[in-house]
């Protein structure tokens, strides 16, 4: 009985959980902080579980339509309504439970880092609820069916990741970063309002799958899809909209900064699944590919290359994360830029997908590790400053041994999962274009040397006496660590397996509008 | 989930496990040659120690390169690009929001350019 109303309202208890969590958390800190900790990591962990189980669920079954108000989207209101029907529809498929599993591991090894991490400082109850709020909102983005309700998820994940920028104040300087974050949020929410409020005086629809199924084109929605590339890929961090990035991860506590990761990559998946489920072949394909190709490169090339002079070793993997973002673009980029093109598509564009599509989640394991290693290393030494760090390889010999893991892999060296990723995307891009390809490994080549750097500054040399008493950060943050370590030599040594099980359904899932419009319309 | 599960770019493949037995092969042949070398070294004397032209060693915070140090010549052969692209990063909100809206703008004119015309 309460396995199957489980099993019925997961789509729901995905988004109920965390934010019950959120809520909640206030209350549990009032008895004291061992009971608030338990809370999170058991909110944390039944998030994951429904996350799994919802997967699992899309997986053997097909996309889950889920309704809020009613059975089914179909029945007729009730005669009290005034014919306003209150109807948000949950669509979720082989994408969103791909993105939400990915949300809901990071967000899970963040809670356990976090009980540490956190120990020393005040304000606790704030920034537990803030991050499972946060995650709410990254897994409502994914799950939802509703233009409307994605810019609601948007806003709560945007203002959310606001709050936890500006949270450790920093004589004011996180609290700048914040507000900058909070500021361009702001103005990316509002184009994608005044985007949805073009679909809905066109189409009276907010339902993707109905806009999608009215599509024409016209002069309006292309206003409305420039408002939302320009917005989704300004949240995602793409350049030359990027300059947040550095200012919000680098201030921003290092375990908020791996969940701000996957913030960002919540926006990419809107941008995609506004271009493939919206619009897909109605829209000129190969201009929209070419611009996010070009976003892409721009992306990949001036990250890395910022990356290299950095000091502050948080902005430098900032910079990283944009120039990963890159790649992500590129893949899909290139399978928008042939999506009308069978053969095209079939040689190498369902490939350039997938290889962009893996590499968010891996990007989502490796950077997330490596930011929970950059505070493991703050939380030690007290400062984040390459110009002053050294040595630590002596004291902290996990720490070291994770951001290695973290480094090769975000440099997409085998058999790392980075590496896997960056593969497909290498090889199916040479397809579509020789020069895109070398461009991309020209920048795996930089990442390696700025790690090599990183590695180098904190870690190598003699010890040092200002360090002298430096010892291994706590067993939680470690165990935090180790979950997103263990999972990129796995992803990395059975790359095929995650390909089989969550990539390709994800990307066939992406590419078929129809079969999207008629999972949700098909009943009605 | 078969360990020789071989991952397929369209292009090519790749095989992790593979790769992983090759490694394990080169980490012992590298061992073995490890082995056959001089066996005399001795740490707990002067063997080990730098010989700097009979000068005193520095201390060793001294001797530890800066990350600040690396890659000097990378960033000097790239010096115009750098000179144009680091001043962009201004740090001002406003700034921020005038890309924003620039990549916007130019997005705009690519998408609906021809319509327009």
């Amino acid at each position: 009985m309460i396995q199957a109303l489980i099993m019925d309202n997961l789509p729901a208890l995905l988004i109920a959980v965390p934010l019950l969590g959120a809520f909640m958390t206030p209350l549990t800190g009032r008895a004291n902080d061992t009971v608030r900790n338990i809370w999170v990591i058991l909110i944390s962990f039944a998030t994951l579980t429904a996350a799994l189980l919802l997967t699992y669920e899309v997986l053997s079954s097909g996309t889950i339509v889920y309704t809020f108000g009613t059975a089914s989207p179909s029945l007729p209101g009730p005669p009290d309504s005034g014919g306003i029907l209150f109807r948000i529809i949950f669509a979720v498929d082989a994408m969103s439970v791909f993105m939400a599993v990915s949300a809901s591991i990071v967000g899970f090894a963040v809670a356990l880092y976090s009980i540490a991490s956190n120990s020393k400082l005040s304000g606790k109850d704030g920034y537990y609820a803030l991050i499972l709020l946060m995650q709410a909102g990254i897994l409502g983005m994914v799950c939802t069916g509703d233009m409307f309700n994605f810019f609601v998820f948007l806003e709560i994940n945007s203002l959310a990741g606001a709050v936890l920028v500006a949270y450790r104040v920093d004589k004011g300087v996180a609290v700048e970063a914040g507000l900058k974050y909070a500021v361009l949020s702001t103005l990316g929410g509002l184009m994608v309002l005044f985007a949805v409020g073009l679909f809905y005086g066109q189409y009276d629809a907010l339902n993707m799958a109905v806009i999608a199924d009215n599509m024409q084109y016209g002069m309006l929605d292309k206003i409305a899809l420039v408002l939302m590339i320009a917005a989704l890929a300004m949240k995602s961090g793409a350049v030359p909209m990027h300059f947040w990035t550095p200012d919000g991860y680098s201030m921003a506590p290092s375990s908020a900064t791996a969940f701000l990761v996957v913030a960002s990559q919540a926006s990419l998946y809107g941008l995609f699944r506004i271009l493939f489920t919206l619009f897909n072949v109605t829209l000129n394909w190969a201009l929209a590919g070419w611009i996010i190709i070009i976003l892409g490169v721009l992306s990949m090339f001036v990250g890395v290359t910022m990356a290299i002079p950095q000091k502050d070793v948080k902005r430098l993997m900032a910079y990283h994360a944009v120039s990963q973002t890159g790649y992500m673009l590129l893949g899909v980029g290139v399978g928008l830029a042939v999506l009308g093109d069978e053969t095209m598509m079939n040689s190498f564009g369902m490939t350039a997908m997938e290889g962009g599509l893996f590499h968010i989640i891996n990007h989502a394991m490796y950077k997330g590790l490596l930011f929970l290693t950059a505070g493991a290393v703050f939380y030690q030494a007290g400062t984040r400053n390459l110009n002053r760090l050294g040595g630590l390889g002596h004291h902290m010999k996990w720490t070291m041994l994770f951001f290695v893991i973290g480094a090769l892999a975000i440099a997409g060296i085998p058999p790392f999962n980075g590496f896997a990723s960056k593969l497909m995307i290498y090889e199916s891009v040479f397809m579509f274009s020789p020069v895109l390809s070398v461009i991309a490994m020209v920048v795996s080549v930089l990442t390696l040397a700025s790690f090599v750097k990183v590695f180098h500054s904190v870690f190598m040399g003699p010890k040092l006496p200002e360090y002298e008493n430096i010892r291994e950060v706590p067993r939680p943050m470690l165990i935090g660590m180790g979950i997103l370590a263990f999972l990129v030599i796995i992803f990395g040594i059975f790359p095929q397996a995650v390909v089989d099980t969550l990539i390709s359904p994800a990307a066939e899932a992406l590419v078929d509008q129809g079969g999207y419009i008629s999972s949700v319309l098909g009943g009605a | 989930m078969s360990f020789s599960q071989t991952l397929f770019t369209g292009y090519g493949n790749w095989n992790p496990v593979f790769w992983i037995i090759g490694f394990i092969v080169a980490l012992i042949i590298s061992w073995l040659l490890l082995r056959r070398g001089e066996s005399g070294c001795n740490r707990d004397t002067e063997q080990v120690k730098s010989y700097l032209s009979g000068n005193a060693e520095p201390e060793k915070g001294d001797v530890h390169i800066r990350a600040g140090n690396m890659y000097w010549g990378f960033t000097e052969a790239l010096k115009e690009y750098y000179e144009f692209l680091v001043p962009v990063h201004t740090g001002i909100l406003t700034d921020y929001i005038l890309w924003f809206l620039g990549v916007m703008a130019v997005i705009m004119v690519i998408l609906l350019g021809g319509s327009i015309l």
